[in-house]
């Protein structure tokens, strides 16, 4: 068929599924099938948006049955608050067990040691691929997506880890159709991101359609924060305010939630989920740009992470 | 959730495309070394305002930094550090973008003949690839072996991006020519949906936007097509519709689709007993799964695979409520009149069209590994949700894409194994029998891949094709 011959603008008949219904779908089968082959399946839950979706669609796909494992959070000793309060308060509803490896016991008894920079997000991989070897997990869910960073970009939904947790991104398994290939020899793991095609937009057009509760973190209020670094940081227990940081009130919001001395929040007066959504849709600046300290080390930093078996 | 999206222009009250609304379309996109893609890609986010500033700055810092005067736009994909380094892409990048009329995945693929099984990857759930043509050099061998990559999987539509037409001053001649030498091998694959578009990535022309110079060209620009071709997913209706403007050549997809058949791998049963979420699901019986292909409707009968047992669908169920009738690409559970014992790895189809289950087929497949695949190795077969152990009987030919003309039947040759990155036809015998059917006629059933027995790695893409090869029966040309 030539080009002229081919020129169509016209309409097609209207899709049965929408953009977020083929998401959902998709997730849900994932999940299943993870699930399908795993001996025994965890999902890291922080009671950060994307963790708590994931956990969502995890209650969809196994319904009228309860969600059928446990859930882990690797806790850095710096978390805000109000998250552990949504933590606990979420597992206790779905009436699930919740295992918390704590990054602080690995700094009391000096297996890890504080970094000069006060930030522990980096210390969370040891403990994370300890509880994974303690509990035995072989599937382990995660709320990553593919769009927050270029290395994850890369990252397969099912991603082959080995005895040291390691992604080794040169060395990918094809990813075929819809078929995943959970397989793996003793002492690996599978990392599962059913998020892994979604937006930050896409999650929270999801969180609007489904009615999720998130923390209250994720919408505006009125919070005491400094600024370092081009972010609005909070002078919370586990971050070295200096005496040239100048503290005031300001009406924030935080777009990602995580390690309280490395997460920033963003000026908005964003306290609807509609609200929020309009504000990401017309943001020009990227979600870990905006927020995550760490990513900001280098050009590879995720990549190196996720190498040594990060999230 | 929602219930209606549409193709038209779905914008909310801020003017952001509404995704609960809009539909979604998975295009992959292929080329050879230097040919433009990164650029092309780099073209596509700019054009639709996809690049957020702080990822556009830290390209321009890095460009800056490495003595480059323009903005390199492949960095914005290459997110591997030997990516960077070596200036080529190794792997798929999925990059996320959207127009008022449709939500996009786009699967990046790396062009180099090292890495066809990305390639693979990108274009095994892509509804559009994109293959990008420099038009100075016309049809190389790379455009050959993803036009086999696209034949060996059937991706519905195939836009080749003749590039670089600024460097020839906006002729037309370089460009008809190059049509007519795609559309010729297009055809002997037996792709029959491949459009032409000529275009310069770096410009701009005919990307996003119409170009004005190319008043010859009157045809769409690789956005448009993007924007209104259908999806796998938009299933059955889509197809019909499509075919009946003239969109697509009539398929025998869109004749068993038609018709109504269906297929659903059983991913689970669910039976919650003590684990219910309220008493009076105890003894809940369900058997989930994301419908294959076609419309699962209340009271079909149904044929369960391999067993051969038939029953009738009692209920389609999600945790939002029954459905009376569940499209390709839903995730539902199915409730059957009788009991009937089905377990994970089982597949529920219609019955009129019932697939049947057998213990040998022959396939051609896309072979990802490094170490050679030779008669008599044993693998895994995985398909739909099934693991199967399974034999290679023979090795009946290797595609020879520098063959010339014909078809890739007849451009297959002879050969004793499969080397990385051949595409061959084998014979496989299966320990137990499964329901594999032709990937011409179904998209999903007919895909399966090969595993290592032993570390569990994926070996190969396989796309299954009708039963005995050369008793006459091959009109529909499976590759």
């Amino acid at each position: 068929m030539s080009d002229e011959e081919h020129v169509t603008t016209e309409t097609p008949t209207p899709a049965r599924l929408s953009t977020l219904d083929s998401l959902e779908a998709e997730g849900i089968h994932i999940i299943r099938e993870a699930v399908g082959t795993a001996r025994k399946p965890v999902l890291l839950f922080s009671g950060g948006k994307d963790s708590v979706v994931v956990l969502h669609l995890a209650t969809k796909a196994f319904w009228p049955g309860k969600v059928p494992f446990e859930l882990l959070h690797v806790d850095t000793g710096h978390n805000f608050d109000e998250v552990l309060e949504f933590r606990d308060r979420t597992v206790e509803k779905l009436g699930l067990r919740l295992q918390v490896a704590k990054v602080q016991d690995y700094i009391d008894d000096g297996r890890l040691r504080e970094r000069p920079d006060g930030t522990r997000n980096p210390l969370q991989t040891v403990p994370l691929l300890d509880a994974i070897a303690e509990h035995k997990y072989d599937v382990v869910f995660g709320g990553a997506r593919r769009d927050e960073e270029k290395a994850r970009a890369k990252e397969r939904v099912v991603s082959l880890r080995d005895e040291f947790g390691a992604w080794d991104p040169r060395n990918q398994r094809p990813e075929l159709w819809n078929l995943y290939n959970p397989r793996h020899l003793p002492g690996q793991h599978v990392r599962v991101f059913p998020l892994s095609n979604w937006t930050e937009l896409d999650v929270w057009r999801y969180i609007e359609a489904e009615g999720i509760e998130l923390p209250p973190l994720y919408y505006a209020h009125e919070r005491e924060v400094f600024q370092r670094d081009g972010m609005w940081l909070t002078p919370h227990a586990s971050v070295r305010v200096k005496d040239t940081d100048v503290i005031e009130t300001r009406t924030v919001r935080y777009r990602t939630v995580g390690d309280a001395s490395c997460t920033g929040a963003v000026e908005s007066p964003a306290a609807s989920i509609q609200d929020v959504i309009a504000e990401v849709a017309s943001t020009r600046i990227t979600e870990r740009g905006a927020t995550r300290a760490d990513d900001r080390l280098s050009e590879a930093a995720m990549e190196d992470r996720k190498k040594e078996g990060y999230f | 959730m929602s219930a209606a999206p549409q193709t038209t222009s779905a914008l909310d009250e801020h003017g952001v495309p509404d995704t609960t609304r809009t539909s979604l379309l998975r295009f992959a996109t292929a080329g050879s070394v230097d040919d433009g893609k990164s650029t092309l890609v780099g073209r596509l986010l700019h054009d639709t305002k996809s690049i957020l500033a702080d990822a556009y700055e830290a390209v321009e810092r890095v460009s800056k930094e490495r003595g480059s005067e323009e903005v390199d736009l492949a960095l914005l994909t290459d997110g591997l550090r030997a990516e960077r380094e070596q200036g080529i892409t190794i792997d798929v990048a999925y990059r996320y973008f959207s127009t008022p009329r449709r939500t996009f995945i786009l699967a990046d693929c790396p062009g180099h003949v090292q890495y066809t099984r990305n390639t693979v990857t990108g274009a095994s759930t892509a509804d559009a690839l994109v293959v990008l043509i420099d038009a100075r050099y016309g049809v190389v061998e790379q455009t050959k072996r993803h036009l086999a990559v696209a034949a060996l999987l059937r991706v519905p539509h195939v836009i080749i991006a003749v590039n670089k037409i600024d460097l020839l001053d906006y002729a037309s001649g370089p460009f008809r020519s190059i049509s007519q030498h795609v559309q010729s091998h297009a055809e002997s694959l037996g792709l029959p949906n491949v459009i032409c578009v000529p275009v310069s990535a770096l410009n701009g022309d005919n990307v996003a936007e119409r170009s004005e110079n190319t008043p010859w060209y009157e045809g769409p620009t690789v956005l448009d097509i993007l924007e209104t071709v259908p999806s796998i997913d938009q299933g059955a209706d889509a197809f019909a519709a499509a075919h009946r403007h003239g969109v697509v050549h009539p398929t025998a997809a869109d004749a068993v689709a038609e018709e109504g058949g269906w297929r659903l791998p059983v991913q689970l049963v669910l039976r919650p007993q003590d684990a219910a979420v309220s008493e009076e699901y105890r003894e809940y019986r369900g058997y989930a799964g994301q419908v294959a292909e076609g419309t699962i409707r209340v009271g079909d009968e149904v044929v369960v695979q391999p067993s051969g047992k038939r029953t009738t669908v009692a209920g389609i169920d999600t945790a939002t409520g029954s459905l009376d009738e569940a499209h390709t690409g839903q995730s539902v559970s199915v409730r059957l009149a009788d009991e009937v014992d089905i377990a994970r790895g089982d597949m529920l189809s219609s019955a009129p069209d019932a697939a049947a289950a057998s213990k040998t087929f022959h396939a051609h497949v896309a072979w990802l590994t490094d170490r050679p695949l030779r008669v008599r190795d044993r693998v895994l077969v995985q398909h739909g949700s099934a693991v199967v152990q399974a034999m290679v009987t023979s090795i009946d030919g290797i595609l020879d894409i520098s063959l010339p003309g014909g078809t890739l039947d007849s451009s297959i040759a002879k050969g004793t194994e499969l080397q990385l990155n051949d595409i061959g036809v084998v014979s496989l015998q299966l320990a137990q029998p499964l329901a594999v059917e032709d990937y011409g006629t179904h998209r999903r059933t007919g895909a399966f891949c090969l595993l290592d027995p032993q570390d569990g790695n994926t070996l190969a893409a396989g796309t299954a094709r009708a039963q005995v090869p050369g008793s006459g029966d091959e009109t529909y040309i499976s590759i």
